[in-house]
């Protein structure tokens, strides 16, 4: 178990070959693994076990962080800190503020969205050593990879070296930590 | 459209056995994965070709012309710009609108395309979203230069300064503020997102090839990216999310931006179908650019075989549909200010059609509501030659458009005694003429040193790209 290795990484050809081999992954009960795709797999959440992003809620968050800073910085700055009739016009309506809140809705979106989405990623990690395998390049291309964690509590490198070659892997390497 | 492998098709449809249409093939000729990379980075890779230079330079040289038009202007006073009473918003609003309005093909290509899921989205993507966001830096040129003493810009935004007021957030002007920094920020912040794996590509063939600079350059910008599935899936739902939330957003900043108008009393502007006509108009006009700029990048390259003859359907198809419906805006305007019975909004559009901006009226008309027309027609759309001149007559349509709108309502609004008429300086023509240099010397830049068009996303709508290849389609759900 104590091994020195990050863990060990598998070659597939296709979505397909490596569609099956996460299923059987997965069903062996493994937990810290990744697939490496140079595209998003359709359906390879499910095969893998993965659950449902929850991008979703950070997004939420960001939006209704947005419309109340909209709301409020009007009503602060027009009806409370400095007051300023124009055209006979209220101090504060939710109509007139209506428009910029709802600009900022989606800003602050945008921006929760993207920074869960790099938090939940662990991003930006550029050292990593999954980059140092000199074949990475490929998966970024037109190849796909399952790699499986030393770490995880079901990883041997026999049993799953095993699992990895009966699954269908190609050039089954030991990642360097 | 039925499709018989849908996995939750309603029980109505074992009856009636719809027809399965076939799709028509988003790559050509079943080009291998990396076969695009290749394609698509060979682009960066290779050496620079030599129209490459030619363009940029000429780009630089038009460039200088807004750069020269702004630099004068500043040194002088606005008033070197030829927008006095009654017309005080002149030339920089139409080419403001004209450009704003380019942008929202590229945010519809990448947003409302990506929510209903057409596919071929996907080729033309990138180059859509990176002529979105140098179309805004064009048109903020114009409103920042405009506000006069162009130091003091920063007043526009609510930040704490030594007179204590505060912006009048009554004003669509100050909307617009935020409508368009709102875009132009989610338009980077998109483009952005969606590069990141191709970035990751491009960092690590340049690696291979043994150029480091470049290989940490892209690296930066990757962010690491490794291709991960479990990254995979929240980068997935986190597009999902931007496209969702673009969608409202261009919707709402033409909107805003018609709101300038609609909101004032002048005839001819204040009117409620303006939000959804200058929605339709600027998608209209950005479809016109997307085909100006994508016909000849096809051509240059050879991408025949990822922007197919299908992409450019599609294109000509929307531009046809939002241009009649552009077109009957212009009639609906017409028949509301006679149905109004209101003697001042019947006046304006007598005048616009017949007054002394006739001219303008039908070369708006001839541009905007005949012009895509021919694109009913199988062999029109397949003559890519006649498809990239016609595009060219939508961009001087939309810009007319404008410019009657502008100019027509506020040379005649009530009073005759306040009538006069609007005519551009050589500052004016310089500066709207100059950046047409600056979005090309940004758009060349682009095709040079960033993936033209989203590897990824291409590469997972090929037939390859499906896990269930050769299997039942039922067993996968």
């Amino acid at each position: 178990m104590a091994t020195p290795n990050y863990g060990l990484i598998a070659t597939f050809d296709s979505p397909p070959d490596l569609y099956h081999a996460a299923e059987k992954v997965r069903d062996a009960g493994y937990k810290n693994w990744d697939c490496i795709t140079p595209f998003p797999v359709h359906g390879l959440d499910k095969a893998m076990g993965v659950r449902r992003s929850i991008v979703p809620r950070i997004s939420l968050a960001g939006g209704i962080t947005g419309f109340c800073t909209g709301m409020s910085m009007i009503w602060w700055t027009g009806a409370y800190d400095y007051q300023i009739t124009v055209g006979g016009k209220p101090l504060f309506s939710p109509m007139f503020a209506f428009p910029v809140s709802y600009e900022l809705t989606i800003l602050f979106t945008a921006f929760a969205t993207i920074g869960g989405m790099f938090f939940l990623n662990g991003l930006p990690m550029h050292y990593h050593p999954v980059l140092k395998y000199d074949q990475i390049k490929r998966g970024m291309d037109d190849t796909f990879f399952i790699v499986i964690e030393a770490r995880d509590p079901r990883f041997n490198l026999a049993n799953t070296k095993a699992l990895l070659e009966q699954a269908g892997g190609k050039e089954i390497k030991e990642l360097e930590a | 459209m039925a499709h018989a492998e849908t996995a939750a098709s309603p029980a109505i449809l074992d009856e009636v056995k719809p027809a399965v249409l076939a799709r028509p093939d988003l790559v050509d000729h079943d080009r291998s994965f990396s076969w695009i990379t290749e394609k698509i980075c060979g682009i960066i890779e290779g050496k620079t070709p030599a129209w490459w230079w030619w363009c940029f330079g000429v780009a630089c040289f038009v460039a200088s012309f807004t750069v020269a038009g702004i630099t004068y202007l500043v040194a002088t006073g606005v008033g070197v710009w030829g927008h006095r009473n009654p017309v005080n918003w002149g030339w920089p609003i139409v080419n403001f609108v004209f450009w704003i309005g380019i942008g929202h093909a590229g945010t519809l290509i990448s947003a409302i395309l990506c929510l209903l899921r057409q596919k071929w989205r996907t080729s033309i993507n990138r180059a859509a979203e990176a002529m979105t966001i140098f179309a805004v830096v064009c048109a903020g040129i114009f409103p920042v230069f405009h506000v006069g003493r162009v130091w003091y810009a920063w007043f526009l935004f609510p930040i704490p300064n030594s007179n204590y007021i505060w912006q009048n957030f009554r004003s669509p002007l100050e909307w617009d503020v935020f409508a368009v920094s709102t875009y132009g920020t989610v338009s980077v912040l998109f483009w952005y997102v969606g590069m990141i794996p191709d970035l990751a590509t491009l960092r690590d063939r340049f690696q291979a090839a043994g150029n480091k600079t470049r290989s940490w350059l892209y690296g930066f910008f990757a962010m690491g990216w490794r291709g991960s599935s479990r990254h995979w899936s929240n980068y997935e739902m986190a597009y999902l999310i931007l496209a969702g939330i673009a969608t409202p957003l261009v919707l709402s900043v033409h909107t805003i931006v018609s709101f300038d108008f609609a909101v004032s009393l002048i005839p001819g502007w204040h009117t409620t179908i303006f939000p959804p006509y200058f929605v339709a108009g600027a998608i209209f006009s950005g479809f016109g650019m997307v085909l100006t700029l994508m016909l000849p990048l096809r051509a240059i390259y050879h991408l025949e075989d990822l922007i197919t003859q299908y992409h450019i359907d599609c294109m000509c198809k929307i531009t046809l549909a939002t241009g009649t419906i552009v077109g009957y805006a212009y009639a609906m305007e017409f028949f509301i200010a006679w149905y109004s019975a209101n003697p001042y909004e019947g006046f304006t559009f007598i005048n616009r059609a017949f007054g002394p901006y006739a001219w303008a009226y039908w070369i708006m008309i001839s541009c905007n509501v005949i012009t895509p027309q021919f694109f009913w027609f199988k062999k029109v759309r397949e003559n890519t030659t006649m498809v990239w001149v016609l595009s060219i007559f939508v961009n001087v349509g939309m810009w007319f458009e404008r410019f009657v709108i502008i100019c027509t309502s506020l040379t005649r609004d009530y009073l005759p005694s306040s009538w006069g008429n609007m005519s551009p300086t050589i500052v004016d023509i310089f500066t709207f003429f100059g950046t047409f240099g600056v979005f090309s010397v940004l758009f060349l830049l682009f095709i040079r040193f960033l993936p033209l068009m989203a590897m990824a996303e291409i590469k997972a709508v090929t037939p390859r790209a499906d896990p269930h290849a050769g299997h039942d389609g039922h067993s996968a759900h």
